[in-house]
């Protein structure tokens, strides 16, 4: 595999992956191996990362040194949050989010996913099944990502046995039963030894499947974006001021799901007054079409008052409206439970309101996937199901059906910090 | 090919119609966009720290395309540490005059004249640190309450986990034990009185991604990205121009080469690659048989191991 040719590389798709895993299941020998072949470490990140390991007296070189360059990291030899990665080859760019597994792993993982089309589980076959891999499934299948890559590893320590390579897709498939994911890809691999990662291996001549790198390369992720409800969450009106562009007011934003086209007619929530697209512009040009995830300006036939929060919709497919939501939310702060009489500053596509969590309906058990309901304190890396009431109705449709209309953050308005993540039912 | 959906007497009906695939760079510059638009949204007073250098460059290129046809709503600061290449500034000028916005040059030479910083002394003296002042003197002065840069994570093993929108305390400082989780696209930008927000709408670009769309956009550059003629001094491995600002050691001897700059700096510690490159597509072939990251070529960064992360701490871009 060679890095992108620069006569490809204007056509390339865009995949984002997370991974998750501890420090010894293989998961930096893999990483490590994806971004060394396809050469995207460089020469003088590798020469340091030698000799910190080298420092450090470790056996091996330790990739984690390449992104784990903050002070308190090295010092104690250890991943403090999410670390972005990139590569490319000639048919994609690649954004690893890649967390760590053993402090604060639900709250990494829950970011990593967020954005993630694909989620890479990693498996040792000596051990199978094991508690992190339910819980990273989970997490996945919370969050919403459609593709999800069991990549059975060390595959060299088992013989690459078919047996044990079946005996493990078979539980895994049991575990998942419980799950909703669309498509789930099984991979016998040997990051160590390069088996099946970038090139398809000799040793498992039973293995029909493509090396992982070429899943990741050609794994349809066109459907993933919701492309049959229009919704357009308003950020900011582009007012000019210019003599060329005197009455010209734009309605700026990011297409969150659907199609929009000039001439279609649009309801504007929440007051419900409707109109037509007159043009969608960008600095290029006018589109005749635009979807997720362009940045657009769209102005409209009839003058009405639009502010930032306001979301455009098509008149036959509105989003739910209502003060009254339940989600699953993700808590964050080290600091502070969930409070069950606070008021909290609720986030959502670009409006903001407060919000108050009016019961915690139950608390999931992250590695077994029980409900607990017996205790409802919701604190740190812990996932539970709640019911909110906003002060002003939410815009929002589930987030099963659009990541972005059905997607929150809670933020303390004492010390602003992100408490919490949600996700609408 | 896409998938789009009908409703027909009651029964969904998938047609198969045209791709709605975007490349990874339409992907990047619409991320970039709405970044840049809740920066103009949430905050009260940002500003773009503009320094002439290819990534600040393709930021100011990216917030005329978010606001257009109006002009992007906030002054591009440029922190001068007095040190350029002239070529930067002539391109700053025209640059800034064709985008309509408004500069302010805040000046390192006035910090010290000031008494606010004290310059370094002895031949590797550098006017990189002593810009965190300048900066944060600038911020205070003009009451930003964001300013954006164009940080890639790419580029540092320190920015690697650096956010979209980064806190600042009061002091200007970087916590990165505490920073924010990062969701969706949902940016925080709430804080307390005289902190402050640094943002980087380039995050997840890389220096492929942005030379890329430079040849895409077809961003005019300041010519000392491609090939020329150069004085220059070997100090240390890097490759030094030979300008007023530094002073040639004993052992040294200046020769010409045919070199051209990766990154554009401070003119005492930004390196320079000997190299041909004199288009775009050269500069980019040569970028993607690179074996040494951008960053190889300033002395800045060969400090110590975390000599960015220190920098950042105390305030740096």
């Amino acid at each position: 595999m060679t890095a992108a040719k620069t006569t490809d590389y204007l056509d390339m798709e865009l995949l984002r992956f997370s991974t998750a895993g501890s420090v010894d299941d293989g998961k930096s020998t893999l990483i490590g191996r994806l971004m060394y072949d396809t050469k995207t470490i460089f020469e003088d990140q590798l020469e340091a990362v030698v000799r910190s390991s080298r420092q450090r007296g470790d056996e091996n070189v330790n990739l984690a040194l390449l992104t784990d360059g903050l002070r308190a990291e090295r010092e104690q030899g250890i991943t403090i949050d999410v670390a972005y990665r990139y590569f490319a080859t000639p048919k994609r760019k690649f954004i690893i989010a890649d967390t760590p597994g053993h402090i604060q792993y639900t709250r990494n993982m829950v970011t990593g996913a967020s954005t993630a089309n694909l989620a890479i589980i990693l498996v040792d076959a000596r051990k199978g099944i094991i508690e992190q891999t339910c819980r990273h499934s989970f997490i996945a299948n919370l969050l919403n990502i459609r593709h999800v890559v069991l990549c059975v590893n060390k595959m060299d320590l088992v013989d690459y046995s078919e047996d044990r390579f079946d005996e493990i897709v078979g539980e895994y498939k049991e575990f998942a039963s419980r799950l909703q994911i669309p498509q789930m890809t099984f991979i016998p691999i040997s990051a160590l030894h390069g088996d099946n990662v970038v090139n398809k291996s000799d040793k498992t001549p039973w293995y029909q499947g493509p090396p992982l790198l070429y899943h990741l390369e050609t794994v349809y992720i066109g459907s993933d974006a919701n492309h049959v409800d229009a919704r357009l969450p308003v950020q900011w009106v582009i007012r000019p001021h210019s003599a060329q562009w005197h009455d010209f007011r734009g309605f700026a934003g990011r297409v969150a799901g659907g199609v929009f086209k000039p001439g279609d007619e649009v309801t504007v929530m929440p007051s419900g007054f409707s109109s037509r697209i007159k043009a969608i512009h960008t600095a290029d040009g006018e589109l005749t079409e635009a979807f997720h995830p362009h940045s657009v300006a769209v102005t409209l036939e009839d003058e009405i008052d639009i502010s930032r929060g306001d979301m455009l919709a098509k008149p036959n497919n509105l989003p739910k409206v209502s003060q009254d939501v339940e989600a699953m939310i993700c808590w964050f702060s080290e600091k502070q439970k969930l409070d069950p009489r606070g008021q909290y500053l609720l986030k959502h596509t670009t409006n903001e309101v407060k919000a108050r969590v009016q019961e915690v309906v139950y608390k999931v058990n992250v590695n077994t996937l029980h409900k607990i309901e017996d205790d409802r304190e919701i604190g740190l890396n812990e996932i539970g199901r709640v019911r909110i009431r906003t002060s002003a109705p939410l815009l929002h449709d589930s987030y099963q059906r659009n990541r972005v209309t059905g997607s929150f953050i809670l933020v303390d308005p004492f010390t602003h910090d992100t408490v919490a993540a949600g996700m609408i039912r | 090919m896409g998938k789009r959906g009908y409703t027909l007497g009651g029964f969904s009906i998938f047609i198969m119609t045209q791709s709605y695939n975007v490349s990874h760079l339409e992907h990047l510059e619409s991320e970039a966009i709405y970044v840049l638009r809740e920066v103009a949204a949430q905050f009260q007073n940002p500003a773009l720290l503009f320094s002439g250098g290819k990534d600040s460059i393709c930021v100011a290129h990216l917030a005329k395309k978010a606001f257009w046809p109006a002009r992007p709503p906030f002054p591009f600061v440029h922190v001068d540490t007095g040190h350029n290449f002239p070529e930067t500034i002539e391109y700053r000028d025209k640059f800034v005059a064709d985008i309509g916005a408004n500069l302010i040059v805040a000046s390192v030479q006035d910090s010290i004249d000031k008494g606010r910083v004290r310059e370094e002394k002895g031949p590797n003296a550098s006017r990189n640190a002593l810009q965190t002042v300048t900066l944060l003197d600038a911020i205070s002065e003009h009451g930003f309450d964001c300013a954006i840069g164009g940080a890639r994570r790419d580029e540092e093993k320190a920015r690697a986990k650096e956010r979209f929108f980064s806190h600042r305390d009061d002091f200007g400082q970087w916590d990165p034990k505490n920073q924010r989780p990062e969701l969706w696209n949902l940016f925080n930008g709430r804080m307390h009185p005289g902190e402050h927000f640094r943002v980087f709408p380039l995050s997840n670009w890389t220096e492929m991604d942005v030379w890329q769309y430079i040849k895409k956009e077809n961003i005019p550059l300041p010519t000392i990205y491609f090939s020329h003629e150069r004085e220059i001094v070997e100090r240390g491995g890097t490759l030094l121009a030979v300008t007023d600002f530094i002073t040639v050691q004993e052992g040294e001897t200046p020769e010409k080469r045919v070199v051209r700059f990766r990154t554009v700096g401070d003119a005492t510690c930004t390196g320079a690659v000997e190299s041909t490159a004199d288009t775009l597509e050269a500069v980019i072939a040569e970028v993607a048989a690179a074996r040494q990251t951008e960053r190889g070529t300033r002395a800045d960064d060969k400090r110590s191991e975390t000599a960015m992360e220190d920098r950042k701490r105390q305030g740096y871009f």
